[in-house]
């Protein structure tokens, strides 16, 4: 599991819960793999994504080092930042561990890089 | 353009496939589906790709190989084992597919809104006792239920939702499903229909259908 997919998952899926976002990360085996760079791809992907998110994230798997805490305003021409942005959004694969809903604490177990979402019929 | 290689699924192990979906007729008719618009997918520029019910993770696999790297391949199964391949096949042939266990889209459903530029089902279409519904094993590939509609009902309602503007949404059916009231139930959302392609594959009708608004 990527870290551009942590950004987009919720657990309001919970009964009860009412945002259930960011999910927390409680990594076990992390793996950083080189995936080709694409500028035009992430102009387009960052508009969407949440970067507080993103820098928890990172942070809850020890890659936050150098990361830029905010969306750089003129990101689409930003270099840097599009790059460093790749790095954590797809090269950061979380390939081991729980995400823990910070409501409830309730853990998604993330296993052989794919997170489990699903839920018991009682809790949905 | 030249043409893309079926994916490569030969990691498939006999384990697998008691336990998940092996890529059958219903799965090539849908990779000739989006092989026929790939013109029309690379102009349409997509960005965010999600298929559900992946089962082998071929189709998706074949979406990433057809359209590059210029998208977010995201993928979901019930099945946990599914999941796993799909990841799996994903990796095999190189490249870039995001994987997760979910029922349905439940749990991106939010971030999704409005955001996707492809959607993707083959759903559990086969006609079943209405019992055997709710699985989270190899059966939930193909039960279907009462008409082969009690999966793909459920997503329905969340299609105009979760599409982009210029979304399109591909699906594949049987006969049985009654193509005119899915039509119609997607018409009441503002999909129009187009027929992609039809085959028959020993006693089942099957069609890859595209809704778009």
């Amino acid at each position: 599991m990527k870290l551009i997919t942590h950004n987009m998952l919720t657990s309001n899926i919970i009964k009860g819960v009412t945002k259930g976002y960011p999910l927390g990360i409680i990594p076990r085996k992390v793996e950083v793999k080189d995936v080709d760079y694409n500028p035009e791809f992430l102009a387009r992907m960052i508009p969407n994504m949440d970067w507080s998110a993103v820098c928890k994230a990172a942070k809850d798997v020890g890659h936050d080092e150098g990361l830029p805490k905010e969306i750089a305003p003129n990101f689409t021409e930003n270099d840097e930042f599009l790059k460093a942005a790749h790095h954590v959004l797809l090269e950061i694969d979380v390939v081991e561990g729980d995400l823990v809903c910070p409501e409830t604490g309730r853990k998604f177990p993330v296993s052989n890089g794919v997170p489990n979402m699903l839920l018991k019929e009682e809790e949905a | 353009m030249a043409t893309i290689r079926t994916p490569n699924t030969s990691h498939l192990t006999s384990d697998d496939i008691e336990k998940i979906y092996e890529p059958a007729e219903d799965s090539f008719l849908l990779l000739d589906a989006l092989e026929k618009e790939r013109t029309f997918l690379k102009e349409l520029n997509p960005v965010v790709c999600v298929e559900v019910g992946s089962g082998s993770g071929i189709v998706i696999t074949y979406l990433a190989q057809l359209l590059g790297n210029c998208c977010l391949y995201l993928c979901t199964d019930i099945n946990p084992r599914a999941a796993e391949v799909s990841r799996k096949t994903a990796t095999i042939n190189k490249v870039q597919v995001e994987s997760a266990v979910s029922d349905l889209i439940c749990a991106f459903q939010d971030w999704l809104k409005n955001k996707v530029d492809v959607l993707i089902f083959n759903p559990p279409y086969v006609i079943t006792p209405p019992e055997e519904v709710g699985s989270y094993g190899i059966e939930a590939s193909w039960a279907g239920g009462e008409r082969g509609r009690q999966v793909m009902d459920r997503l329905f309602p969340l299609v105009p939702h979760i599409l982009s503007p210029l979304g399109v949404f591909y699906l594949v059916i049987i006969k049985e499903n009654d193509e005119a009231d899915i039509e119609r139930i997607m018409v009441s959302y503002g999909l129009r229909k187009i027929s992609i392609l039809s085959r028959r594959s020993g006693s089942e009708f099957l069609s890859v259908l595209r809704f778009n608004r």
